[in-house]
Formats: C-alpha cells, structure tokens, sequence
C-alpha cells in the first residue's frame, strides 16, 4: 500500500469520506476555540450539560415534523438556549451559582427529552436519528455545519474581548458594564450552536469530545492565548482527518474514533506538554497573554 | 413554546396509557395474549381469531432490537395467559422484563425447530449461513422473513395458544390450518415473482442486516451497510467496501428500511447513482392502514418493492 492509498486514496475515490472530511474540519474549526474559551472560564462541563439540553427540543423537532434537519436544528438550538438564558437569568436573580443553576435546568431538560423519547418508544430508534452520522452527511447538513462554524468565528471575533477579559479578569468587566453580560450570553449561544452542528455530524456526546479534547490538550502546549486557539484548532483538524482514515482503514465506528484520536492526542500532552505536563522542562513558562 | 410542549407531551404520555385500557375493556371476556412485536402479534391474532385479546409490546413502526419497555408492558406481561416472543436473542429486553413482572405466564419461543442462521456481526450481510461454530458470527433472529418459517411460528402459536386455552384448541386449529393456506399461496407467489427476476440481478441494499431468511430463501442476495443489528454503528470502511461493490457488480436497487436511519442509505445512493427503491419491512408492520398493515401484506409489498427495482424498471 503507497502512501497515497493511506492518506490521499479514500477522500479521492469516495464522496462520503470527503464530505465526512469538510464536515469534521468544519466543526473543529468552529467547536475547537469555543472549547477554548470554556476551558479558560472552568466552564469544561458546560459543553457536557449543554449537550443534554438540546435532546429534548431535538426530540420534540423530530416528533412534530419527522427527519426534518430544520425542526431538529431549531429545536435543539431553542431548548439549548432556553437553559443556557434560563441559568443565566436565574443565576443573576438569586442566591444560586451558575452551576448550581446550570445542572438543575439541564437535568430537567434531560428529564423532558427522555420521557419524549420513551413515549416515543414504540417506534424507531429516536437516539439513532437524533444523533448523525458522520458518514452520512447531506446537502443540507454540510452547509449547516460550515454555516456554524463561520458564525462562530465571526461572533468570537466580535466578543473577543470581553470574554477574554471575563476569562483573567472576571470582577473587572462587571464593574465597566454590560458588556460582559451580553459577550456571555452570545457566547452560551455559540455553544449551543456548535453543538447542534456536532450532534448532526457525530452525535450529541462526542460533539463535545471535539469541543475539549482539543483544547485541554493545547493547554498542555502553549500560555499563549493566540496559539491556544491554533493549536486546538490543529488538534482538531488532525483528529478528524486521522480518526477518519483509521475507520476507513481499520473498519472501527467512525464518530468515536475521531474522537478517540483526539483523546490519545490528550493523553500524550498530558505527559510530554510544555506548558504543565507531566514530563517538562523546570524552567517555568510565560504568563498567559490576552 | 411551553404550551404547544405541555399540551404535546400530555398527549404523548396519554397514548401508551390509552391503548392498553381500550383494548382491555372491549376484551374482557377474551383471553389476554401478549406477542413482543407487531408481526408477532398479527400471527397471534390470526390463530387467536375472536377468543383472544392480543398485545403487541413493540408497536407498529417500532424497532424491537432496541426498545425500552414500559411499566405499562409489564402490567400486560403479569396478566397475560401465555407470552409469545421471536427468540433467538431477537428481544433483547425481554428477560428482565419478564422478571420484573412476576408473570406466570408460560413464554412460547415461535421460533422453535426452525433451523436458524448465523451472520458474520460486521461482514456485509451476505455471508449468511446454516448454524455452525464460528467466531464473529451471531444468530439471525429475523425468522419471520422467509414464508416457510412463518409456517413454523403460526404452528408454534397454534399450540401455545391451545395449551394456555384448552377450550379453544378447535378454533384455534381451524384458524391456523386457513392461515396456513394462505401463507403456501403466498410462498408461491413470492417464488413466481422473483423468478421473473433474472438470477444475477437479484441483489439489493438495506440498511440493515434483517434479510438473512428472506435471502437464503429466495435466493437474493442482500447487503447492508449495519452490522447485524440496528444497535451497530457503520464504519468508513464498510461503507467504502459496499459502494465498491455497488459499483463493480452494478447493482441496481438500494431500499431503505422502516426502522431504521435512512440517511446513511440515501448517502450511499447519491453516490453510487443508484434509485432508492422505497421502503421495505423489517422488524415491523406498519399502522394497519397502512401499506404492510399485515404480515401477508407486508411480504406482498416487499416482494413487489424488490422485485419491481431489481428488474430495473
């Protein structure tokens, strides 16, 4: 086997590896700064609560209008968004954490979702068609997922700096203004959104896998806030193209594998990182730099 | 927002709870049967006729591989006379289920004395064989697919049926000896339309693997981009593999199933330029208005569906 049968072989001969390749670049791309940003602000499990949420407006999208994209795509955006404002709103109006707040409605979403899906029960397996395939990306869901990333990154430009600022400095941006408020509503907004498009590509769970695997293990690497973006972007993007070629050539499922990739690539910062591994260099490394 | 997902989730609870109570009270005099899944439940209430009163756990549409009982489905379970299921590992579930309900009900496996097959768990399904020792190979629970098996499960529920209700043991011969009939006509018909078919272009895609019987009967052969069960997830390389050979072998006719995910499929069929051929009927009937309301008229649809793409017109 030459190397262009390896690496070049699979996406040239078949349109379904291409698309698979487009469509995972395209979320790491988007999916991979988000992570980033939640990382920074110890939000890490948000991205995990976050997912939950958008079962059962995804479920309900799919009960009213069947193996609609749109229905499914807005569902889970509207649900996601209702518990990532909803925790917010709640968070700033009592005495509760945003949290504490943020695991109360994303539990009673989940509790929703599942007792749709079980009502549900009796009929196709709800689970399979909520969450894609990467392998089965359509011309709807291609442009879907691009379409994500682009806003993603244009709204992560526009709310750069709040939210950069919101990451060192949290008690700073509150007392300038409202800035900080709307930058992170925006902000759960992109979250819910990347989500959404990763659940179509690989399923609610492992769109996650995709969002902080990349950027916990570029933490690992860099202090610098521009590389961290780059490298988990990179992560990303590599991941994707070689859990691709391993399920492509080896025949493992392909969603997990990616993600898989990504995790080892984890699991080998975690040990050799520059910035914190276990195994680095004594001399400390720079602060980190807005 | 919250008042269309109220209002629609009352009625979704409302459905599971109202079905079991009509059916119960319209059948109070009936003996209560329960079958684990829509075609199941079609050859019980054929035997059965009037005298029974029957409960398919797994509905119409429904996927029984992955079903996620109710309590409802153990009430029925703890009142039924006897409990009629596929076997042969095709309900999963079903074990626990019964246990949790404290029937006494006897279960009748409907697949008893059939010869069941066996299937590689991530070949691409046309390696069905006889049973044997091998590893990588799991039972093909999806019996009902060949007319001659069905023979087998309407006899076996003919004497489930009579053992739990002595009293009816002549209505319920009666009703299986003309169901029977039925199912050898129907046997011939599907032989005589696939003969039609010229041999080697008696091939097909599914989207999953529940053909095994069907093929080994009828000799066409089948291909699916799942492993056996629609628990399964595809891999790039099997999908690779299968539209490879789409192409080489210039198969014409790719079908989606009720059960399961289409998209993947259609994917497959953008790619490789051939025509979905529509939907056949696996695991499951459709509602009784339906196109495959009833097994004989589930097979007729298949039978139609697949023979009309695999001649190419």
């Amino acid at each position: 086997m030459t190397l262009f049968d390896l690496l070049i072989g699979p996406f040239a001969e078949f349109e379904f590896m291409r698309r698979a390749l487009i469509g995972s670049l395209a979320l790491s791309i988007g999916a991979a700064p988000v992570g980033v940003f939640l990382m920074l602000r110890r939000m890490s499990l948000t991205g995990d609560a976050m997912a939950h949420a958008i079962l059962p407006g995804a479920a309900i999208g799919y009960l009213l209008a069947g193996l609609s994209l749109t229905a499914m795509t807005i569902g889970g955006l509207l649900a996601g968004l209702l518990v990532a404002v909803g925790a917010g709103v709640v968070a700033r109006a009592t005495s509760l954490k945003e949290d504490a707040t943020l695991a109360a409605f994303y539990l009673i979403s989940l509790a929703l979702g599942v007792v749709i899906v079980s009502a549900h029960g009796s009929n196709v397996d709800l689970m399979r068609v909520l969450f894609g395939s990467v392998l089965a990306l359509d011309d709807q869901a291609l442009p879907l997922i691009a379409g994500i990333s682009t806003v993603t990154l244009f709204v992560l430009a526009l709310i750069l700096r709040p939210l950069v600022l919101e990451c060192v400095d949290p008690s700073f941006i509150r007392s300038v203004g409202r800035a900080g408020g709307v930058a992170h509503l925006a902000f759960m907004g992109l979250v819910v959104m990347n989500l959404v498009a990763g659940f179509h590509a690989l399923g609610t769970l492992l769109a996650v896998g995709m969002m902080m695997l990349p950027a916990a293990a570029a933490r690992l690497w860099t202090n610098d806030m521009t590389m961290l973006f780059v490298i988990a972007t990179v992560i990303g993007a590599v991941s994707s193209v070689a859990g691709l070629l391993i399920s492509y050539h080896l025949g493992y499922a392909t969603g997990p594998t990616i993600i898989l990739v990504a995790g080892l690539i984890y699991v080998v910062s975690v040990v050799f990182g520059r910035a914190g591994g276990l195994v680095r260099d004594v001399t400390p490394g720079r602060h980190l730099e807005a | 927002m919250m008042i269309s997902r109220r209002s629609f989730l009352i009625a979704a609870l409302a459905l599971p709870l109202t079905l079991p109570t009509i059916e119960q009270s319209r059948a109070a005099d009936r003996v209560p049967v329960v079958a684990t899944f829509s075609i199941l439940a079609d050859f019980v209430t054929v035997v059965g006729g009037e005298r029974v009163a029957v409960r398919s756990l797994v509905g119409p549409n429904g996927d029984a591989h992955v079903y996620s009982p109710t309590p409802a489905d153990a009430k029925a379970l703890a009142q039924a006379k006897v409990v009629f299921v596929n076997g042969l590992g095709f309900e999963g579930w079903l074990d626990r289920l019964v246990k949790a309900s404290g029937t006494k009900a006897p279960i009748v496996v409907a697949t008893k004395g059939i010869d069941p097959l066996t299937m590689e768990e991530d070949g691409h399904g046309h390696a069905h064989s006889h049973a044997k020792d091998g590893d990588k190979t799991v039972t093909d629970p999806h019996a009902w697919q060949s007319v001659v098996n069905a023979k087998a499960y309407v006899a076996n529920i003919r004497d489930g049926l009579t053992a739990a209700d002595p009293a009816g043991a002549t209505v319920y011969a009666a009703n299986a000896e003309a169901y029977l009939k039925e199912l050898d006509a129907l046997e011939a018909d599907v032989r005589a339309a696939i003969a039609k078919v010229p041999a080697d272009q008696r091939r097909v895609i599914t989207s999953h693997d529940a053909f095994g019987y069907f093929s080994d009967a009828y000799a066409i052969e089948f291909l699916a981009p799942q492993g056996v069960s629609t628990e399964s997830e595809a891999t790039a390389k099997q999908v690779a593999g299968l539209i490879r050979q789409i192409r080489k072998e210039k198969i014409k006719a790719v079908f989606v199933e009720t059960v399961s995910d289409p998209r993947l499929v259609e994917r497959i069929a953008k790619e490789t330029g051939v025509k979905v051929g529509g939907s056949i009927y696996s695991d499951a009937l459709s509602a009784s208005n339906g196109p495959a309301g009833t097994y004989i008229a589930m097979i007729r649809q298949n039978v139609a569906l697949l023979t009309a793409a695999m001649a190419g017109s």
